[in-house]
């Protein structure tokens, strides 16, 4: 054994001699290296300190460099870290730090002694070691043990350890909270140490604690901000500023006092990362103080004509900062910000992308969004999405707060749709949906847009324009009846390159090609009788000379279509569909309205025409019938069954109207209104947490185990009428089955869902936005929610509306268009979480040091010993451990009230010694916050009966400490 | 405070690497291997800061890196650390040492001396908090450690030598 030890000690590779070898090393490095860790596994096991140490060495470095699994070593790290050497201690924590995870690794625990040891080692550099490692693989348990020596090195005479144990105390609190109130005293000490250094440690933990929670460090202020005044070290002054950020917004008071000191700093300081810090902390934080953001402004207008791209990129990021407050900086640098959009920096390109879109308000968004589409034409893919997404997102900020003329916008969309790079295909096709529920009078542009984009079979080859087709078909499908020509659409639904789409796209394509074809099928059962009465048939519409029918006499101007270049008036459109109810939707003046605009272009529906449509149709679908796919399936076999039922009354089918009025309309006619009808019913946008406001109703357990579904299913699988599929009726009309005993079936079940939609509206009303009737009183849109009136939120939604209108230009072409917005606000609906974070304990432990209260103080004490003390292990037992365990907590129970006594009459005594201070050392009060605020650092005496007290016991701190700082 | 430091050479190889949140080995490698994708995209002559890293950073994490010669610099910080002054430490306080402690830093440097950097590193940065801005006395305390080592290892002097010449 001891032979072989020495032969491998003698012929061991160092670490050197691994990287040699790796380096030399020619193919597969992974063999190499499992080679080596297999020497290692070999050679770690030595007697030898050096040998073990060498293999750990390497293997360390191979665990960080190349990434090898080094958790089986732990205890051979452990095993090291008690050498005498000191370059094998180092070799063992350095292991240690870069592989140990605190929260698997179950050897740590091993390391207690020894790294207790190494932190009273006097030796400046073994401590440094083990504070090192104590940083890394700390668990709460070893943070507990060893809170008391680093503690004690708090005070340490050499200031590069005791900076050290400042910065690992920060993990101390974090892991073991009681930790506060044993050190926490002895770090603010720290703050008014001589040496630069150990104050900047101790305000470096100052600003992480203060990240995490601010209000507690707020008492601490005026020692902050003595460093402010004081200090011209510039690493301190740039985390005192942070530290200041944090506390500014809790105490509206410390703006006055900071600005100028932060603005001195400013004027004076040569160092650009001072300056900068000093630039944010104003724009972020006093943005209230003119002449500060003025100055600050100055200086960021210095950076934008820096040559570094650094500086130009942070001078572009304060101005981001500014922009929402005082637009006016952004503006005072428009040219560089435009010009910076086409900056080879992409930092510098995004951030300018940010401020030309703080810039955009109604007035300017079109020709910013020109403007900005034009770059994206230009740009790489990535910045090209990057300021795709930026408009998206802009424009629809607040409900498309900022847009008037949503036609542009629509458009906008659709031409985004058709940049090459564009990826960003699930945002415009939520928009697209979205403003197609939301604003009415934008139902013709969209439909328009959607029609451009589904007869371009280019776009079903581009994956991402995919969910923007999808949109345009729900779109094209939803809203037909503001369609020029559906027939147009139907082909371009069922064009042969829609294979292209994924399933679930293609479902929503076959849907719409059911929906414009019940339209224009319903349309041309509705108009025919017209066009056939009047002797002149179409030739005398597109003539716009109006037969003698009372109902097109009714809708007389709209059909007069001389005037009219296509249909592309959307406002007269709108209006007379606005008057069109749900339940009249057969009214003939919609067929009219549609028959006016299109006439010019549209062929005549003939029978020939509805023929060849359901050719079409039965064409495409006919194999999709089959498809795996279910919403393809089912979908399609709606569309096929609808051909189906047409086709039998095929010859004839628009002709023999007159007569079929007599005894009522044909049952194929009826069903088709029906079916339309149906698809009539506005759609609106529903708010993320409506299904929230449902009540559950009695009787209904949401977590019951449905593991007996299927047995239940079995049962009534039985009983459910065979009717309901299409496909059945397909094959039933060869089974001889009447065709009117289907038909009233069906129609049972249509009204049936009708009347229960409806009921269900009526019922669940709240959920729901208004019907059409209510939006009738144009831009004056109630809430959603009609239960509550006067409801605070849309007031303001009011009033900012017509903020924005007054502001308006008064060229204004039109009216900004009703945008329904629910009253609940549109975003996501995010469940309020209840956090309970380790922070909270830290922070509620320095309030309690610092304020002393004591209510909170046993409060949590009690919650976190019942944690602690499940966890902890009967070995020795600290003095903090005694003073945190329950029996403690009865007995402060007890005491509280004395201890109170004692607070108040040590309050009183302070703030006598105030005065008495004040008088004395009046220039130095001046920069105090005022009686609430003061921290008594000036209470030399009682602090020096602190430390004098020296022991770590609890009991005896809790009362006292409110004297140290009140 | 610092999340990481990074030491990577332009081919996609980290030369040091010191990540004060734990993580995972596997983890490591793809922060790696993410910043190296990052950097290795952007040109020369533009800023040197990086603000969206991507998803497998917290969102808050900004990074900071300077290229010399074959070798990326990295720090990867939050928002309680000053972008320029964390340029200032690569530049004029690790950078710097390592030149003063090497006579002239290049990476081959870098990779022979792997715990030397360290041992540089742990006397600048402790627990992701900086602690030393004075290369003069990062320099100095790298020195002592040094000479510690070699006092209290003696038998390193005959082993060191062997392998040495043996592997050549």
């Amino acid at each position: 054994m001891a032979g072989s030890s020495l032969l491998d000690s003698l012929f061991q590779r160092s670490l050197e001699d691994l990287i040699k070898g790796l380096r030399l090393f020619v193919g597969d490095e992974s063999s190499f290296i499992s080679k080596a860790v297999d020497e290692i596994r070999r050679e770690i096991k030595s007697t030898d300190q050096q040998t073990k140490a060498n293999a750990l060495q390497k293997l360390t470095y191979l665990h960080s460099i190349h990434g090898v699994d080094m958790s089986w070593a732990a205890f051979h790290a452990i095993e090291l870290s008690s050498s005498q050497s000191f370059n094998f201690k180092r070799i063992a924590y350095l292991a240690a730090s870069l592989s140990f995870d605190p929260s698997t690794t179950d050897v740590i625990l091993l390391l207690t002694h020894q790294l207790r040891k190494d932190l009273q080692s006097p030796n400046s550099h073994e401590v440094s070691l083990a504070l090192h490692a104590l940083y890394f693989i700390s668990t709460p348990d070893l943070a507990r043990d060893l809170t008391p020596e680093v503690f004690t090195l708090l005070n340490s005479n050499k200031g590069s350890t005791r900076k050290k144990a400042i910065a690992i105390i920060l993990r101390l609190f974090e892991l073991y909270p009681d930790a506060v109130r044993v050190c926490f005293k002895r770090l603010v000490e720290n703050l008014e140490n001589s040496d630069p250094a150990i104050v900047s440690a101790v305000v470096g933990v100052f600003c992480e604690l203060a990240c995490k929670e601010p209000k507690s460090y707020l008492p601490l202020a005026p020692e902050f901000y003595k460093i402010l005044a004081d200090s011209r070290n510039n690493w301190l002054l740039i985390k005192v500023l942070k530290i200041f950020v944090k506390l500014a917004p809790l105490e509206p008071r410390l703006g006055k006092k900071l600005v100028e000191p932060i603005c001195d700093h400013l004027k004076k300081t040569g160092a650009k990362s001072l300056a900068f810090e000093c630039v944010r902390t104003i724009v972020s934080s006093f943005s209230e103080y003119d002449s500060a953001v003025r100055l600050a402004v100055e200086k960021i207008k210095e950076f934008l004509n820096e040559d570094d791209p650094n500086l130009k990129y942070l001078g572009l990021q304060a101005l981001t900062i500014v922009a929402p407050k005082h637009l006016w900086a952004v503006m005072e640098n428009k040219d560089f910000v435009i010009k910076s959009l086409s900056d080879a920096d992409a930092n510098i390109k995004l951030e300018a992308l940010q401020l030309v879109l703080s810039m955009v308000y109604e007035d300017n968004v079109v020709d910013i969004c020109k403007v900005l589409i034009n770059y994206a034409l230009k740009s790489d893919p990535e910045f090209c999405n990057e300021i795709l997404g930026c408009i998206l997102l802009t424009c629809s900020r607040n409900v498309y707060e900022i847009i008037v003329d949503f036609d542009w916008y629509v458009s906008l969309l659709g031409e985004m749709s058709r940049i090459p790079h564009c990826q960003k295909g699930e945002e415009i096709e939520n928009q697209l949906v979205d403003i197609g529920m939301r604003v009415k009078d934008a139902r013709p542009e969209l439909v328009r847009v959607g029609r451009d984009l589904l007869i371009d079979p280019a776009l079903l080859g581009n994956p991402f324009v995919h969910r923007i087709l999808s949109a345009a078909a729900w779109v094209s499908g939803e809203y037909v009846r503001f369609s020029k020509n559906p027939s147009e659409i139907v082909e371009a639904l069922l064009q042969p390159r829609t294979s292209l789409l994924p399933s679930s796209i293609k479902a929503v394509y076959i849907q719409s090609a059911f929906k414009v074809l019940t339209f224009y099928l319903h349309f041309s059962i509705s108009t025919k009788g017209v066009i056939s009465s009047a002797s002149q048939g179409v030739a005398d519409l597109m003539h716009g000379r109006v037969p003698e029918n009372s109902q097109f006499v009714r809708t007389g101007p709209v059909a007069d279509s001389d005037t009219d270049d296509g249909g592309l008036n959307p406002r007269m459109l709108h209006r007379s569909v606005r008057d069109v109810s749900v339940e009249s939707f057969e009214d003939m003046s919609v067929a009219h309205e549609w028959l006016s605009s299109t006439s010019s272009k549209a062929e005549p529906i003939t029978e020939e025409s509805i023929l060849n449509i359901l050719d079409l149709v039965e064409i495409t679908l006919g194999p999709l019938a089959g498809s795996h796919e279910v919403e393809i399936l089912e979908r399609s076999r709606n569309v096929l069954g609808l051909v189906e039922l047409i086709r039998e009354e095929l010859p004839g089918f628009l002709v023999k109207r007159e007569e079929d009025n007599d005894k009522g309309q044909k049952k194929t006619h009826e069903m088709i209104k029906l079916i339309a009808e149906a698809f009539s019913e506005e759609l609106g946008p529903v708010s993320a947490s409506s299904q929230e406001r449902v009540t559950i109703p009695e009787g209904i357990v949401l977590n019951q185990s449905l593991d007996d579904l299927d047995a239940i299913c079995g049962d009534l699988g039985l009983h459910i009428p065979t009717s309901f599929s299409l496909g059945k009726s397909i094959s039933s009309e060869k089974n001889d089955v009447t065709m009117s005993d289907q038909q009233s079936k069906e129609e049972f079940e249509s009204t049936e869902s009708m009347s229960l939609l409806a009921e269900h509206r009526k019922r669940h009303g709240l959920y729901y936005l208004q019907s059409q009737k209510k939006e009738m009183v144009y831009d004056d849109y109630p809430p959603a929610n009609d239960l509550k009136t006067g409801d605070n939120a849309d007031d303001l939604i009011k009033l900012t509306e017509q903020s924005l209108f007054s502001k308006k230009k008064v060229n204004q072409a039109k009216p900004r268009p009703v945008v329904v917005k629910l009253d609940d606000g549109d975003g996501t609906f995010i469940p309020a979480k209840k956090v309970e974070s380790k922070d909270d304990l830290i922070s509620g432990a320095v309030r309690d040091v610092l304020l002393g209260d004591e209510a909170t103080t046993s409060s949590s004490r009690t919650r976190k010993s019942d944690k602690s003390s499940s966890k902890r292990r009967e070995k020795d037992k600290l003095d903090i451990d005694k003073s945190s365990g329950p029996k403690e907590d009865s007995k402060m129970m007890e005491n509280s009230e004395q201890d109170n006594a004692n607070l108040r009459r040590s309050k009183r005594h302070s703030r006598g010694k105030e005065k008495k201070h004040r008088s004395t050392a009046k220039d130095r009060d001046e920069h105090e916050e005022g009686d609430k605020q003061k921290v008594s650092h000036h209470h030399g005496k009682h602090k020096s009966r602190q430390r004098a007290d020296g022991a770590l016991t609890l009991a005896a701190q809790s009362p006292v400490i409110p004297d140290f700082l009140l | 405070m610092i999340k990481a430091v990074m030491v990577i050479n332009t081919f996609g190889k980290p030369r040091l690497s010191k990540f004060y949140e734990f993580q995972p080995v596997e983890k490591q490698q793809e922060l790696i291997r993410h910043v190296y994708a990052v950097l290795s995209n952007r040109p020369d002559n533009v800023s040197n800061f990086i603000r969206s890293l991507g998803a497998i950073f917290s969102p808050d994490t900004r990074l900071v890196y300077k290229h010399y010669a074959t070798l990326y610099f990295v720090f990867l910080f939050d928002n309680s650390e000053n972008e320029l002054a964390m340029l200032d430490l690569i530049q004029a306080v690790f950078v710097e040492t390592l030149d003063k402690c090497f006579r002239s830093v290049c990476e081959l440097d870098v990779v022979f001396n792997y715990s030397k950097m360290h041992i540089i590193l742990d006397e600048i940065i402790l627990g992701g908090q900086v602690l030393e801005t004075d290369s003069v006395e990062v320099v100095r305390a790298v020195e002592e450690i040094s000479k510690l080592e070699s006092t209290t290892s003696a038998g390193t002097l005959i082993n060191k030598s062997i392998p040495s010449w043996w592997a050549r």
